[in-house]
């Protein structure tokens, strides 16, 4: 009989015994293919259960959307906060020795120089008028005999200066003559700065609960899908698999719901960018700045997406180092 | 002639303390067919199953095609019941694949190409006679044809030894007899077998070493 020709054959001629050595049979082509095949074959698996899936993905689109948002956020408000910085206004106080015909010429040469937008001397007297109206403490001024505060040149650099410059420029107007001492007004930066720090921290450890969030639902539902093979896995290991060739779907099956979830997430964020692009395009027209909302970077969308695949997998060799040796044919 | 499976003062005792196997000896010789039999609890499936390597032996010495299974460490246990074609009374069949996937789950165990793969499939499920139903699935089949499945999945790797476990406790005696005839057909082709059945009267007419344990000791080594 024909078929006879491929029943099993004796042990002499069982091609078996000498290539059982090496680890991983057949070339690395052989090896590639078996690896395709288990990304293909896992892919298939939550094709089945579209549900499951779609809810998984979900849950790891929104926790990864929230710190990767967050993020975008910080970068665009840090954006912002140095386009404003060169907006600041110094204040050069004058000498006492300066008078006010001197302090207004000296303001107007000022203003003339370069990177220099607009200077305005303010005297003695009107310098107390402000403080009066503005401070509430004028009848504390009233106890003194003779005005405390010195005459004012207030300078605003040119606005397309960066940072540095207008730092140098205020700088080297410090070291005119009649000028007693500068101070750039940056206090309110430095408090945006800071609480930038806060947030940026924030988003930080944001990223690490959630991403742990992710590991620990990724792992969970492999644990699920596990349990659910258990009867599957037994037979395999009785035909002889290696916990390798288990563990590969599983471990497949977890990277792909951190691909998925991870694109999910990269969509919640750029939806949310677009929704408040609108609002802040009109929020930018009222400081005449031509700032314009940043979404997520090539780089940005390349490390969440990469996030999620890494997290996936840890995720499901977590569940699987713990469960899949629990399983043992009987 | 060498032998493919011994037994040494083989005992197995589970966790409660039930004694499974009692000092168990025998030996099967290459290309042999032998019958275990024995009544329900006789401890033919716990033979098999320290053969198959599922359990390990709490006293003696197991060699099975040259290896001892006492030094075969448990990372290696895999790789050794590749040795091995295991065939099942309740099939064990994986019910969300087709014939053709379950048939090829050994090879693709085992790392063959995929060009490999499709011709031996079919060249195993041609020997049992279910070349035409491939695609479809387990449930949509016949006992008898099931457990064919069954035993073209533990032959398409073409091992020296295979292990039956009441591989016709399920089906009506008109199909236990062709699955039977099966078996003897690789046996002339030279495949060992180790078949445990406790179907005296159908395995009484075949010709073949029949070791008979009760109680977990052997009563009967065969002639």
């Amino acid at each position: 009989m024909a078929a006879d020709e491929d029943a099993p054959k004796p042990v002499g001629a069982a091609p078996g015994r000498r290539r059982r050595r090496a680890p991983e049979r057949g070339g690395l082509s052989t090896y590639a293919e078996r690896h395709a095949q288990a990304l293909v074959y896992a892919l298939g698996r939550l094709s089945k259960r579209p549900l499951t899936t779609a809810l998984i993905m979900a849950v790891i689109g929104i926790a990864l959307s929230l710190p990767a948002g967050l993020h975008v956020l910080i970068r665009n408000v840090s954006a912002a906060s140095y386009s404003w910085e060169s907006a600041v206004k110094a204040s050069l106080f004058l000498k006492d020795s300066v008078s006010a015909s001197e302090g207004q010429a000296l303001a107007e040469r000022i203003a003339q120089h370069p990177g220099v937008a607009a200077a305005r001397y303010i005297s003695r007297r009107q310098a107390l008028q402000e403080f009066r109206k503005l401070s509430g403490f004028g009848s504390a001024l009233d106890l003194l005999d003779n005005n405390p505060l010195p005459a004012v040149i207030s300078v605003r650099p040119d606005p397309g200066l960066s940072a540095a410059r207008a730092q140098a420029l205020v700088h080297n107007l410090a070291a005119l003559p009649g000028v007693a001492r500068a101070k750039m007004d940056q206090a309110w930066l430095r408090r945006l700065r800071a609480i930038l720090a806060i947030a940026h921290r924030t988003a930080w450890i944001l990223a690490v609960l959630l991403a742990l969030a992710v590991v620990i639902v990724v792992g969970s539902t492999i644990r699920l899908d596990i349990e659910n093979q258990r009867e599957a896995i037994e037979i395999m290991k009785m035909l002889g698999a290696t916990d390798r060739f288990i563990r590969r779907p599983f471990l497949y099956a977890g990277a792909w719901y951190g691909l998925f979830g991870s694109v999910l997430g990269w969509i919640i964020v750029a939806a949310s960018l677009w929704a408040l692009s609108a609002p802040v395009a009109r929020l930018a027209s009222l400081y005449q700045g031509g700032f314009e909302l940043a979404g997520l970077s090539w780089r940005g969308i390349l490390g969440l997406v990469a996030a999620g695949v890494v997290l996936g997998w840890l995720g499901s060799w977590w569940a699987v180092g713990r469960h899949l040796r629990e399983i043992q044919p009987s | 002639m060498a032998r493919i499976i011994e037994f040494h003062s083989v005992s197995k005792r589970y966790r409660g303390g039930f004694d499974a196997l009692s000092d168990v000896s025998f030996v099967m010789e290459q290309g042999e067919m032998v019958f275990l039999t024995g009544r329900s609890g006789a401890g033919k499936s716990t033979l098999l199953k320290l053969v198959a390597c599922l359990e390990r032996p709490s006293k003696g010495q197991i060699i099975i095609n040259g290896k001892n299974l006492g030094a075969l460490r448990t990372r290696n246990v895999a790789r050794f019941r590749q040795q091995l074609g295991i065939i099942f009374q309740n099939f064990k069949l994986l019910y969300d694949r087709t014939v053709y996937d379950n048939v090829a789950l050994p090879l693709i165990i085992r790392g063959l190409p995929a060009s490999q793969i499709g011709r031996r499939v079919r060249a195993a499920l041609d020997t049992v006679g279910l070349l035409d139903k491939e695609r479809q699935y387990p449930v949509t089949l016949s006992g008898g044809e099931q457990q064919r499945v069954g035993i073209a999945r533990a032959i398409v790797t073409k091992p020296p030894l295979l292990l039956a476990d009441e591989p016709t406790g399920n089906l009506d005696p008109a199909l236990s007899q062709e699955i039977m005839q099966l078996f003897e057909r690789f046996n002339r082709v030279g495949v060992s077998l180790l078949i445990a059945s406790h179907d005296l009267h159908l395995i009484r007419h075949m010709d073949h070493r029949m070791v008979t344990l009760d109680h977990g000791r052997v009563i009967d080594a065969g002639a």
